[in-house]
């Protein structure tokens, strides 16, 4: 494949397709697909730990705590084609929500179809971004103990005090790190969006997919696969990232 | 520290909120999947009916359920025998069979199909254009998850006395794997194909771009045609994978318990 990204439709070698990489769709789309990563890794990363930390705030045989984390778990894994229905239905043309709202309020949700575009693809991959936080989170608040909090107190400390000097630079490293994750999570994510979107590319695997299956445009394979490379490139980079937090992190998480 | 009364409230509205966010599209789901063709009102269970009349769709769920148990199947051979001869044999290579099976986790999917479509011309010119050729590019993706499970369950027992002492009763490699060591694995292995299941379940970025018609490819399609009995197929499968995922959960913790008491 990295071959196949430097060579064009003869396989003659070319540096064509990295200069295609540089044209104003390419360049929309991968502008597209670093901002829904990042929004939807944001949005997921802080209400994932507020979650994270409603859960943990329960005693530890609490039933709504298990099946909370139990059901964090699956949902996590769940994507792809059944969570783009779900949203159809809910918010979509004919969605539930979106004829409830019309009926009792009078307001029109569905709009003009910003779920089937950017805006659509931040609400519904924070679906399955919001539990994979609570399950790559909760065992930081878990890692916490209690002793750190009572020296805090007997030192004087305020529940602020502890907060601010204690709890958060130890939170800190591995929020970013699960941010990373997060973010990659969600650039890596291409079935919920081919389902939804079917028009246009309005971010990188779309257009991968346009490439490769395409049938107006031929000899675009290539171009596919440097678009791929493109992809590992930004994969590989946020991955060094979240490994070098990750070692930062476990020095206190023992 | 006991919370305040206060936080107590505020945690529950919390979890009211996040519970809607999460369970609504799933009842807005069986909802739909319920209605009657054409919005006329009424509730039916045609549209669930319909994954065991449909040819294509019944085609697509038999397509996909062999798939998930030839999976499993050449997962289990390939891999349990590959861990447990590197940990007895070679345990220097640990280290690189490791990074081998973690690397389709970083990779996205998608890249692995654009680099793999060469090879598939290939396979499917050799083996015939069937379904389950995926079998091959599933075992790939379900790796990483398949040698975590395996991979504790095998650092919990002592791989190393047990061989020994089968071989030095006159037991083969064979016999050694399958009947000494895996019988002691069985949780592990259990769990790597209950994930295998789920994954290649809801696996759609090879399907769909290999253009094989597996079950949430064939859903995808039908979604076109017929909305209801889509959903009803995707929420089926939504449902079985999240038995299979808790059921998952409750295994491991019944290891845990095992564990604890012994």
């Amino acid at each position: 494949m990295v071959v196949g990204a430097f060579q064009d439709a003869e396989g003659r070698p070319t540096l064509g397709n990295l200069d295609a990489l540089r044209s104003e769709a390419a360049l929309s789309a991968l502008r597209g697909s670093l901002v829904l990563s990042a929004s939807t890794a944001l949005i997921g990363a802080v209400l994932g730990a507020v979650l994270a930390y409603l859960i943990v705030s329960l005693p530890s045989q609490n039933l709504l705590r298990r099946s909370a984390l139990a059901v964090s778990g699956v949902l996590a894994q769940f994507g792809g084609v059944v969570l783009a229905f779900a949203w159809i239905a809910t918010i979509g043309p004919v969605g539930v929500v979106t004829q409830a709202m019309s009926d009792w309020l009078g307001a029109d949700v569905y709009g003009d179809g910003w779920l089937f575009g950017l805006p659509g693809l931040v609400v519904v991959y924070s679906y399955f971004q919001v539990p994979l936080m609570v399950i790559v989170f909760t065992p930081a608040f878990d890692g916490l103990r209690p002793q750190w909090r009572e020296a805090a107190v007997n030192l004087g400390a305020s529940t602020w005090d502890y907060w601010r000097n204690v709890a958060l630079p130890l939170l800190t490293p591995p929020f970013l790190g699960a941010l990373l994750l997060l973010f990659a999570n969600a650039f890596a994510a291409y079935a919920t969006a081919a389902v939804l979107v079917s028009q246009g590319q309005p971010i990188v695997p779309l257009m991968i997919r346009q490439a490769i299956t395409s049938e107006v445009l031929l000899g675009q394979a290539n171009l596919g696969f440097a678009l791929a490379l493109e992809m590992i490139v930004v994969v590989s980079v946020v991955m060094v990232g979240y490994n070098l937090l990750l070692r930062r992190a476990s020095r206190w998480m023992r | 520290m006991t919370p305040s009364p206060g936080f107590k409230v505020l945690r529950a509205v919390g979890f009211l909120l996040f519970a809607v966010y999460f369970f609504v599209p799933l009842l807005a789901m069986l909802d739909f999947s319920t209605q009657v063709r054409g919005s006329a009102p009424g509730r039916t269970w045609d549209n669930w009916a319909f994954m065991v009349t449909d040819e294509d769709l019944r085609s697509s769920i038999i397509a996909s359920l062999l798939l998930a148990l030839f999976t499993v199947v050449l997962m289990v051979a390939l891999l349990v025998p590959t861990m447990v001869w590197v940990r007895l044999r070679v345990p220097r290579a640990r280290g690189l069979i490791e990074f081998l099976c973690l690397l389709p986790l970083t990779i996205p999917a998608l890249v692995i199909v654009v680099g793999i479509s060469n090879v598939y011309s290939w396979v499917t010119y050799l083996l015939g254009d069937n379904a389950l050729v995926l079998t091959f590019a599933y075992v790939v993706l379900v790796l990483p998850y398949a040698y975590r499970a395996i991979d504790a369950s095998l650092s919990a027992i002592d791989a190393e006395t047990l061989s020994e002492a089968a071989r030095s009763l006159g037991a083969g490699w064979f016999t050694v794997i399958v009947r000494i060591i895996m019988p002691n694995i069985t949780g592990g292995i259990l769990g790597a194909a209950f994930i295998a299941v789920a994954l290649v379940l809801g696996e759609y970025v090879f399907a769909s771009l290999l253009h094989f018609d597996t079950l949430p490819v064939a859903t995808a399609a039908l979604y076109k045609s017929n909305g209801p009995a889509a959903m009803a197929a995707a929420l089926a499968s939504m449902v079985l994978v999240a038995a299979l995922l808790v059921g998952l959960t409750f295994l491991s913790r019944d290891r845990h318990k095992q564990g604890a008491s012994s």
